[in-house]
């Protein structure tokens, strides 16, 4: 049995820590094919707000719906369909590359294993890495085994969090070119970032949280200068 | 507490403070004992305060850890202060017994050494609010759920532990009665 | 599903671990050193004190499995692969039961090495009764290991968590220790006391039925927020 959905509704998402307030009452939605970002300076909640819609985090009020479920009611068959990259990559260092993607092909119940792990390999140019281990790789050779670890199951929705972090130029343009093809495929990219200086060809909008609240949603052109403006505002 | 029932429980507790000292001193005197013996009076009480207090506390935190209420979260804290409160109480009153009347502090009776192991459970369960950081509190909670669940562990091994195997030269020497402290 | 994921994080860890040999390493050096200062403790006029043998070897497994356990979860820590378990869309407590079939073969990989050396620098006989001695081992590092995967891996996002490991674990695994060395110490008596034996092997079997079941139940909700 599989369940799949093409938008995702954030109602009213609100979470404490203790007596902090990590998000307030967060309200948005965003359908599949679309790259949204979320930005905000740090401290504002992204990493929180991403961790609660992939399920890790329960609200404290509101909730997340992805189509017509919800984490409680679809359980572990909603996790087939979410993907996450981190900043901490999650590749094991000892295995090679080939072994981290069959481990998490496995994990994730890719039906197709090789032909999964081959394209995957292909697709992050690291098939003449395939067999070394992945400790030997370069930050950007394992941020693209990474997403290939994040996408092994194809998921609807993708989940980044800071993933230009540490990146060079052709490497984050050739990661900004992924998602948008993504994208193109169907996939929804939702990625939560804190440095506006990103292609403009990436975003369909963008979300700005500041000190767990929405403040603004900006989207098409002049976005960069809409969330430089709405930064500002709170200085 | 409601804004009711607390003023009586307050009541209630003055009451048997001040009453308590008059009992305890109109008991009669114990025949080898004397005075010694009535420590017995805190001893013995808390003990069971403390045991209970271990249960409800396991309990409540596995109330928390299922089904999430915060109240369930309050009633395991505080019964875990109070086992911490009344264990100290056991722990000072054991030994206090002990050297006088067997010239020893401690000698690791099964009663006294399984109050010590449950006791030191539940105070872990308060280093971990203080020091666990975020989240501390579902971390304390599996802490008293396991505390509690090792009771009946506890209680096994060390009682065949001690029996099997009895330490000091001090327990054969002693009357039948005095062996353990308990009730009489 | 559950069995599969569990293999598959079994067989994951016994990998890494393999490959950079780390953790049973360390684990063992640090079993021989413990053995060591116990010994220089209590071996007296070059005999041990009666039973110590068996003490030592426990608090050697103890001291070297919190070792053990602290690395394999800092590992998952320091990739944030845990967090990408958790988002597995199979059976949380299967993450568990694969994490504990690891750190258990580990720990009882360093005790191959670990009980002939005691039984070897004490003089010590329980070794007369392999059967039973295995028994006791497995089924004791089973506790021991089954609430300590459990509070290392809840331990993960908490603050202090190398200190707070030891303080949450050892109070409870004291049920364990004890029916360890004195089902050992019975069985390297003179005339090995089999039935004594037997009574703290079975202690050990409902120890590990009661908290293998609990640790069970209380790993999702306590891995998540």
């Amino acid at each position: 049995m599989t369940i799949d959905f093409d938008r995702l509704e954030i109602d009213g998402v609100t979470r404490y820590y203790g007596r902090r307030r990590a998000l307030h009452n967060v309200t948005f939605s965003c359908g599949a094919g679309e790259v949204v970002a979320v930005l905000g300076p740090n401290g504002a909640g992204k990493s929180t707000l991403l961790a609660v819609i992939s399920t890790l985090i329960a609200p404290n009020g509101g909730e997340v719906r992805y189509g017509s479920h919800t984490a409680r009611s679809a359980g572990a068959l909603l996790r087939h369909r979410l993907g996450w990259l981190g900043h901490e990559l999650q590749v094991y260092p000892e295995l090679t590359a080939r072994e981290n993607l069959q481990f998490f092909a496995r994990l994730m119940g890719v039906s197709d294993e090789n032909a999964a792990v081959a394209a995957a390999l292909a697709s992050s140019r690291l098939e003449s890495r395939a067999e070394e281990p992945v400790s030997g790789f370069s930050r950007g050779m394992r941020q693209r085994l990474a997403l290939e670890r994040a996408l092994i199951h194809r998921p609807r929705l993708i989940l980044l969090d800071e993933p230009f972090t540490g990146l060079d130029g052709p490497s984050s343009d050739a990661l900004a070119l992924r998602l948008r093809a993504l994208a193109q495929a169907g996939t929804l990219v939702l990625l939560a970032t804190h440095d506006v200086d990103l292609a403009d060809q990436v975003l369909d909008r963008a979300m700005v949280l500041q000190s767990g609240r929405l403040t603004d949603v900006v989207a098409g052109a002049g976005w960069r200068q809409a969330y430089r403006a709405a930064t500002r505002r709170e200085h | 507490m409601s804004p009711r029932t607390f003023p009586l429980v307050v009541v209630a507790a003055i009451a048997g403070f001040m009453a308590a000292p008059f009992l305890i001193a109109a008991a009669p005197y114990e025949s080898t004992m004397g005075l010694v013996q009535k420590i017995f009076y805190f001893h013995a009480p808390s003990g069971m305060m403390m045991f209970l207090a271990a249960f409800l506390s396991g309990g409540a935190s596995a109330v928390y850890l299922f089904k999430g209420r915060p109240a369930a979260d309050r009633l395991g804290l505080a019964a875990a202060e109070l086992t911490v409160l009344f264990g100290l109480i056991v722990l000072v009153t054991g030994p206090l017994w002990a050297r006088k009347a067997w010239g020893v502090w401690w000698q690791w009776d099964f009663r006294l050494t399984s109050s010590l192991l449950v006791w030191m459970v539940f105070v872990a369960y308060l280093l971990v609010r203080k020091y666990g950081g975020p989240g501390s509190d579902k971390l304390a909670a599996v802490v008293a759920l396991f505390g509690a669940a090792n009771v009946p562990f506890v209680y096994v091994s060390v009682n065949v532990w001690r029996t099997l195997h009895p330490k000091t030269t001090v327990v054969p020497s002693l009357g039948p009665g005095m062996r353990e402290p308990g009730p009489p | 599903m559950f069995a599969r994921t569990a293999w598959l994080i079994f067989r994951k860890d016994l990998t890494v671990e393999v490959r950079s040999r780390e953790t049973i390493a360390t684990t063992l050096f640090f079993a021989v050193s413990a053995v060591l200062v116990f010994a220089f403790a209590l071996v007296k006029e070059g005999r041990v004190v009666a039973d110590a043998a068996a003490g030592i070897l426990w608090i050697a497994i103890a001291f070297s499995g919190t070792l053990a356990l602290g690395r394999t979860f800092e590992r998952e820590r320091y990739t944030d692969t845990l967090r990408a378990l958790m988002l597995a869309p199979s059976d949380r407590p299967a993450i568990y039961a694969g994490k504990l079939a690891a750190v258990l073969a580990m720990i009882l990989a360093a005790e191959v090495v670990l009980v002939p050396l005691v039984a070897f620098l004490f003089d010590a006989a329980f070794l007369k009764r392999p059967a039973m001695l295995a028994g006791l081992l497995v089924l004791g590092t089973l506790g021991f290991a089954s609430v300590g995967t459990l509070f290392a891996a809840m331990l993960v996002r908490a603050r202090s968590r190398d200190v707070l490991l030891p303080v949450l674990l050892y109070p409870i695994t004291i049920p364990v220790m004890i029916a360890g060395v004195r089902g050992t110490a019975a069985l390297a008596q003179p005339v090995p006391d089999q039935p004594m034996a037997l009574f703290w092997l079975m202690l050990l079997a409902a120890f590990d039925a009661v908290f293998v079941t609990l640790s069970l139940w209380t790993f999702e909700p306590l891995m998540v927020d």
